[in-house]
């Protein structure tokens, strides 16, 4: 290796950046349009649920129940007359869930004890379903200790269980999801500002012109590698000062950290890039390549939005060849809990083993031979 | 009439030929739909299997080890280890091999045999809030039916009232069920777009498009040409998907065929003309690539695929208004789901149609003056 | 030091050694083979061509030279290098120039020069004398700091010659490097390799498709389907052939229509148009029998037989000719019509004007050319007439409307073949033919019979499963004129038809063309081939967006006529004309 030849191609690469506006619009427009859009749009926090209540038979109790629902910051309620106009309000999601308190509510509450507070949620999105059934639950365990203060008696809880959520005590989801956020968008700058770059070059014969000088295939990867790593570290720089300051996310971990786990993980990314490049001739189909597999499955595989540990086990191993996947676990505890080197290291070497491989795969695959 | 159809079907037929006679373009359109629906099928769950997590017991009575034991025989938890220190607790939870611990206190059985309330803490690991905040809800109502046992064994004052909990559509949560139809709306969206979103640009490219503008054609037909293709494209990936859908994951068909096929169709129409105008104004292939991505990525994201429009704030609401697969996916999940017909769809076909009528009269508007 | 002695060592040594070399592509049904076997030795010091037709081998051969390929089975040695495992240490000391060189278009001339540079390891204080030489002798030096994509197709010829030489090669490969170049930039790179050959001693192999290039060289090889047809120096090929050659000159009529005759006669092998006259090649060494009404246009006098004469005879003992016969009737309505009319044209992109008023017409059944350098408008004109780039002013008539503004169908009149060649690759013959006769609106029957037509007449019958990319590029530019004919349009333009095509090859096109005005049909043509100026009826010379001269090719070539040019060549013209031209306009400026 020459680092004359070396530094030659990457300042042709990087000429060849400045004047091509689509890079630079695709490292520092792109992850700033799209981490607004995503920062804003992308929250698991349930916000004002709406909730049909029907009360067959009003009473003081069930008033109090429903003040009770009413002061939650949670719910958004409206009253229904009857069973049947609530059902069709949730049929046409004008309402989220109902709560129907019978006739006989008040009465079975002080005879037998087991007067049923009856909830009906949608259950089309599980996941908020459950939400819904937390909240409601929440507040209905609430709503029975003030009751039983106020009759005097106390609610028998044998155990009462604490809950502590270290990191994120107010459990803001935005805190969690622009962590990951960044991390699909970086593998999204990844992918596009490499898939296409050997592709390219192919297509307007440039390569070939390259080929025949005394360069060797490392020195031309890594004369791409080396600057588009540096572009994509600028976007990277720009999406952690939007975490910051913009969305209040707290930084807890060092910026040093930070930012070699990202350089890591951008060499991983655009190694990837490198590597549909190299394997498709032709610009079309290293974008189609490009498109199918970054984006969804940094999305949905990495663990950002879905447990990993739920998923089944073949694609929990499938999940491994998903560089997002460490990421996002690092860039988590970077941003809420700090510098934990028992997540850091294991999580570094897995990027590293996939690094080399997808750079090993396009060193190999990518020979100075035009057959 | 009979040559305009004439011309507008040699075309169509040239688009569909040249999409499948390449084996590379062949394999990218049909292979990767199919597999990702797969692996997404089941790698997108919301439901908690197998949270690890770890007890600081400093209780040495049974009734402790019957506490843990309810957590550990739950399909939700696995317990991973018994820790004796609070740093052991702390050092699980740091380095992530646990998500939850339970610290029990040394009075835990000595207070409950008396009948007196006792404390437990549950840490959770806050940075993924998601799963910490579903598994508190897990912990709690494992936590209550514990505290129902011991009510009826120790006597006390049991609560006067029963949440009784029932969820209409998908009795049993299953969050499978919510995401396989939004995956199908993914993917349609996707092939849509790929089919027609780079067509003119590859045209241009290859200097066959001069080749077509000196034909008789009229720019009209030529995007009739271009778009017929991707409808076709999306129509049959799009069955192919739901069927994949029914058939292997067993996601219940409760609505009607004809409800599904209008959403389909609407739908089509609105991602095939956006395809179209990014098409129309991208120069090259990577300027289409770049356009596709740029309408696809927030499309995913803003149409309450994963997260629900009703928690984002008002603004980026009235943003979703203009993504097409947001009404899709009411659609789609109306239909497998709800055994919603056509009928209650109108709230959702009419914008998308607007947003596939006013896209191609863009598209074609752009696609005119790019000629001239 | 060391390096002089190698070089020194290396003398008597022959710069090239290939042994029964064979490469072949595809696999299974789609295999096809590139070299058979092929056995070569060339020594140092050395100019080579390699000539042949399309599909020959001759691109396969220079990549596995440049070690770029990797062979089959055989030996290559180059420069006594093993190839391709020393292909590396081979690379540091050739120069490689392909048949499409990439220059990078988002960097200036300078900065080119500078990665290429970097890229052999010239240390940064050798350069700038090096630069200048480079930039001197390529005539660049005011252009330096201009984006590489913004040069005209000459320049970036040159740059890429000059980038190919940045370190002094101890071998030259140039694979077609004068392809697309006008006659001006094509005289200029020749004179830059002849420096290297005779200046630095460098060994130069290249592959060309003109036989004037090929004849200036030590050494030529001409290649056939893979196989080496002949080797030798250009006047022991031409050697077998002497008597095979004669000129009918003076010919009072247009030659064209002579030639389609002549062409037709017994034994006759080639027919070429060499200004007035007419060359004839023959397959014995007889003259060819005029008789009856050819009879008056005297008897063809004996002239010695030169290397294109050899080519074309050695592959029409492998391939006899196709004869493409004249029609048998012509649309003789409106003939003498004018048919297009343009008048005070002008285009600007920006502020550059890429055609400056320019005025001419043209008539029905004409033979049309429009001649210019790179980058001298003919394009654009036709773009403009084609209606897909409006005029910025001035006023273009084709068959009566502007096809800018005119109704779809007024397009159907016109057939258009483009530079590139712009099919759909992934689609068979067939599907093309079936899909444009379609987008012309034919009928089925008609459909069918213009389908049955064009596998007939161009002798695609063979190739219809195939997909057009894969076509060897003869068959190619046949297919592009099958589907600009499939509707028979009246008015036929064809952009740069013949750029890149082999003699052959070129000849069986101009043969179809001559075919097509006889029955009538008006062909506009751009070319840059002076030779095939010699079939139009009428010219237009460009330069710089302007209107040069226009007339017959003999009127132009009178403009020329002078005591020390009596008998100039279309070509001679063209560099005159333009020369002058340039010298006034910088003279005004």
């Amino acid at each position: 290796m020459k680092v004359m030849r070396l530094a030659g191609l990457m300042r042709k690469e990087t000429y060849e950046i400045l004047r091509d506006p689509s890079s630079i619009a695709i490292a520092f427009v792109l992850p700033l349009v799209l981490l607004l859009i995503f920062g804003y749009g992308v929250s698991l926090d349930a916000r004002s649920i709406s909730i049909a209540e029907v009360v067959e038979h009003p009473t003081q109790l069930t008033a109090s129940f429903l003040a009770e629902l009413q002061h939650s910051p949670w719910f958004r309620p409206t009253v229904y007359s009857d069973e049947g106009s609530a059902e069709q309000a949730l049929m046409h999601g004008r309402a989220d869930a109902i709560i129907s308190l019978r006739s006989d509510f008040t009465r079975l509450s002080y005879s037998s004890g087991s007067a049923p507070v009856r909830l009906t949620v949608n259950g089309v999105d599980a996941n908020q379903a459950r939400i819904i059934e937390n909240y409601v639950n929440g507040t209905w365990l609430l709503w029975l200790q003030q009751e039983a203060t106020r009759q005097g008696t106390r609610l028998a809880t044998p155990v009462v269980a604490d809950t502590r959520v270290w990191f994120n005590p107010s459990l803001r989801s935005r805190d969690y999801l622009i962590p990951g956020l960044i991390a699909i968008i970086m593998t999204l700058i990844g992918a596009l500002l490499t898939a296409l770059v050997v592709a390219r070059e192919w297509e307007r014969g440039t390569m070939e012109g390259i080929m025949v000088t005394p360069v060797t295939t490392t020195e031309i990867l890594l004369g791409k590698l080396i600057p588009y790593s540096a572009m994509g570290m600028g976007g990277m720089m720009m999406s952690t000062a939007m975490a910051v300051f913009l969305f209040d996310v707290p930084l807890r971990g060092s910026l040093l950290v930070l930012f070699s786990t990202a350089a890591l993980f951008l060499l991983t990314a655009l190694g990837m890039g490198l590597v549909i490049s190299v394997l498709a001739r032709s610009q079309f189909v290293a974008a189609m390549i490009a498109i199918v597999t970054t984006f969804l499955p940094a999305f949905i595989l990495s663990g950002f939005l879905f447990d990993i540990r739920s998923m089944p086990e073949i694609i929990q191993v499938l999940t491994h060849i998903v560089a997002a996947r460490y990421f996002v676990t690092m860039l988590q505890s970077s941003f809420l809990a700090g510098d934990i080197w028992s997540v850091i290291l294991p999580n570094a070497f897995g990027m590293a083993i996939l690094c080399a491989v997808f750079l090993g795969i396009a060193l190999f695959r990518f020979r100075k031979r035009l057959d | 009439m009979r040559l305009i159809f004439q011309r507008v079907f040699a075309l169509t037929i040239k688009e569909l030929l040249a999409l499948l006679r390449d084996a590379a373009s062949r394999a990218v359109l049909i292979g990767p739909p199919i597999i990702q629906l797969l692996v997404f099928g089941y790698a997108a769950t919301f439901e908690l299997k197998h949270v690890p997590f770890v007890v600081y017991n400093q209780d040495q009575g049974q009734l402790s080890r019957d506490f843990i034991a309810r957590f550990a025989g739950s399909p939700s938890f696995d317990l991973l280890s018994m820790v004796h220190d609070q740093k052991g607790l702390e050092q699980a939870i740091d380095n992530k091999s646990a998500l939850m611990a339970i610290d029990i206190g040394p009075n835990f059985s000595s207070d409950l045999e008396r009948g007196r309330a006792t404390h437990v803490q549950l840490i959770l690991d806050g940075r993924d809030s998601n799963t910490a905040g579903l598994a508190t809800g897990y912990a709690q109502s494992i936590v209550t039916t514990f505290n129902g046992v011991q009510i009826a064994e120790h006597g006390g004052n049991p609560p006067s009232t029963v949440l009784l909990d029932r969820a209409w559509f998908n009795p049993n949560l299953d969050s499978q069920w919510f995401i396989v139809p939004g995956i199908c709306g993914i993917l349609t969206l996707l092939v849509s777009l790929l089919t027609t979103g780079l067509s003119v640009a590859r045209e241009r490219e290859m200097g066959t498009f001069d080749q077509l503008l000196v034909t008789p054609m009229r720019p009209t037909e030529i995007l009739l040409g271009k778009a017929l293709p991707g409808f076709l494209v999306g129509t049959v990936e799009g069955s192919l998907i739901v069927m994949v859908s029914i058939f292997w994951f067993h996601v219940p068909f409760t609505g009607s065929l004809l409800g599904l096929y209008l959403g389909l169709f609407c739908f089509l129409l609105s991602t095939v003309g956006i395809g179209l105008m990014i098409s129309s104004l991208a120069v090259t292939q990577q300027q289409g690539l770049l356009g596709v991505f740029l309408f696809m990525v927030p499309a995913i994201v803003l149409s309450g695929f994963a997260t629900p429009i009703a928690n984002m704030p008002e603004v980026v609401q009235y943003i979703t208004l203009l993504d097409p697969l947001r009404y899709f996916l009411v659609i789609l999940r109306g239909s497998f789901l709800e055994g919603a017909g056509p009928s209650l769809f109108w709230p959702q076909y009419w914008p998308l149609a607007v947003i596939g009528i006013i896209s191609m009269i863009v598209a074609g508007r752009l696609f005119r003056r790019r000629l001239s | 030091m060391q390096s002089t002695l190698i070089r020194a060592g290396r003398i008597d040594m022959d710069a090239v050694v290939v042994r029964n070399l064979s490469k072949s592509f595809g696999k299974g049904v789609g295999r096809r083979d590139a070299l058979k076997s092929i056995s070569l030795q060339l020594p140092l010091g050395t100019m080579t061509a390699f000539i042949g037709p399309d599909g020959a081998g001759k691109t396969t051969l220079m990549r596995l030279l440049a070690g770029i390929l990797t062979p089959d089975a055989g030996e290559i040695r180059v420069l006594g290098h093993l190839l391709p495992k020393e292909a590396l240490t081979l690379q540091s000391q050739i120069g490689y120039m392909p048949q499409h060189f990439g220059l990078y278009e988002d960097l200036t001339v300078e900065e080119n020069l500078n990665l290429f540079a970097d890229l052999h390891g010239i240390p940064h204080g050798m350069r700038e004398g090096r630069f200048a030489e480079l930039l001197t002798m390529t005539a660049l030096g005011p252009f330096r700091k201009r984006l590489a994509g913004q040069l005209s197709g000459g320049m970036k010829q040159k740059l890429g010659l000059a980038c190919t030489l940045i370190h002094p090669p101890q071998l030259l490969l140039l694979d077609e490097a004068s392809v697309g170049v006008d006659p001006i930039s094509r005289r200029e790179l020749w004179s830059i390799i002849q420096q290297q050959v005779v200046g630095q001693k460098v060994t130069v192999l290249l592959s060309t498709a003109y036989m004037d290039e090929a004849e200036r060289c030590d050494h030529v090889v001409l290649l056939h389907e893979g196989e080496i047809l002949a080797q030798g120096n250009p006047a022991q090929l031409a050697a077998p052939f002497q008597g095979h050659a004669f000129v009918l000159e003076n010919v009072p009529t247009a030659p064209r229509n002579l030639q389609s005759r002549v062409a037709q006669l017994t034994g006759v092998v080639d027919t070429v148009i060499q200004g007035d006259g007419l060359r004839i090649v023959m397959q014995e060494p007889r003259p060819p029998v005029l008789r009856d009404d050819l009879a008056p246009f005297g008897t063809p006098k004996a002239v010695p037989a030169r290397l294109e004469d050899a080519f074309v005879s050695l592959l029409f003992r492998r391939t006899p000719r196709h004869l493409i016969p004249l029609p048998t009737h012509r649309d003789t309505s409106q003939d003498d019509a004018t048919v297009v009319v343009v008048k005070d044209l002008y285009r600007y992109f920006g502020a550059f004007l890429a055609v400056n008023n320019i005025s001419f017409s043209v008539r029905k059944g004409e033979i049309f050319g429009l001649l210019g350098a790179n980058g001298a408008g003919k394009s654009t004109t036709f773009r403009m007439l084609c209606g897909l780039l409006p005029s910025s002013s001035g006023t273009l008539r084709v068959a009566g409307v502007d096809l800018r503004t005119a109704t779809a169908s007024a397009r159907a009149r016109i057939g258009y073949v483009s530079q590139k060649f712009s099919l759909y690759g992934s689609l068979s013959v067939r599907q093309n033919l079936s899909f444009f006769s379609a987008a012309y609106g034919l009928e089925n029957r008609r459909r069918k019979e213009r389908m049955a037509w064009a596998l007939e007449e161009l002798e695609l019958k063979d190739y219809t499963a195939m997909n057009a990319g894969s076509l060897p590029l003869g068959y190619k530019q046949r297919l592009a004129l099958a589907c600009a004919l499939m509707h028979e349009p009246s008015i036929l333009f064809l952009d740069e038809p013949t750029s890149g095509v082999d003699p052959l090859a070129r000849r069986e096109f101009w043969a179809r063309v001559n075919a097509l005005a006889a029955g009538g049909t008006t062909c506009l043509v751009t070319t840059h081939f002076m030779e095939e100026a010699e079939y139009c009826d009428h010219l237009v010379l460009m330069s710089l967006g302007e209107i040069l001269a226009q007339g017959t090719p003999t009127e132009i070539k009178d403009m020329v006529r002078r005591p020390d040019l009596p008998k100039p060549s279309m070509e001679d013209a063209f560099i005159s004309l333009i020369e002058e031209h340039e010298l006034t306009s910088r003279r005004a400026s």
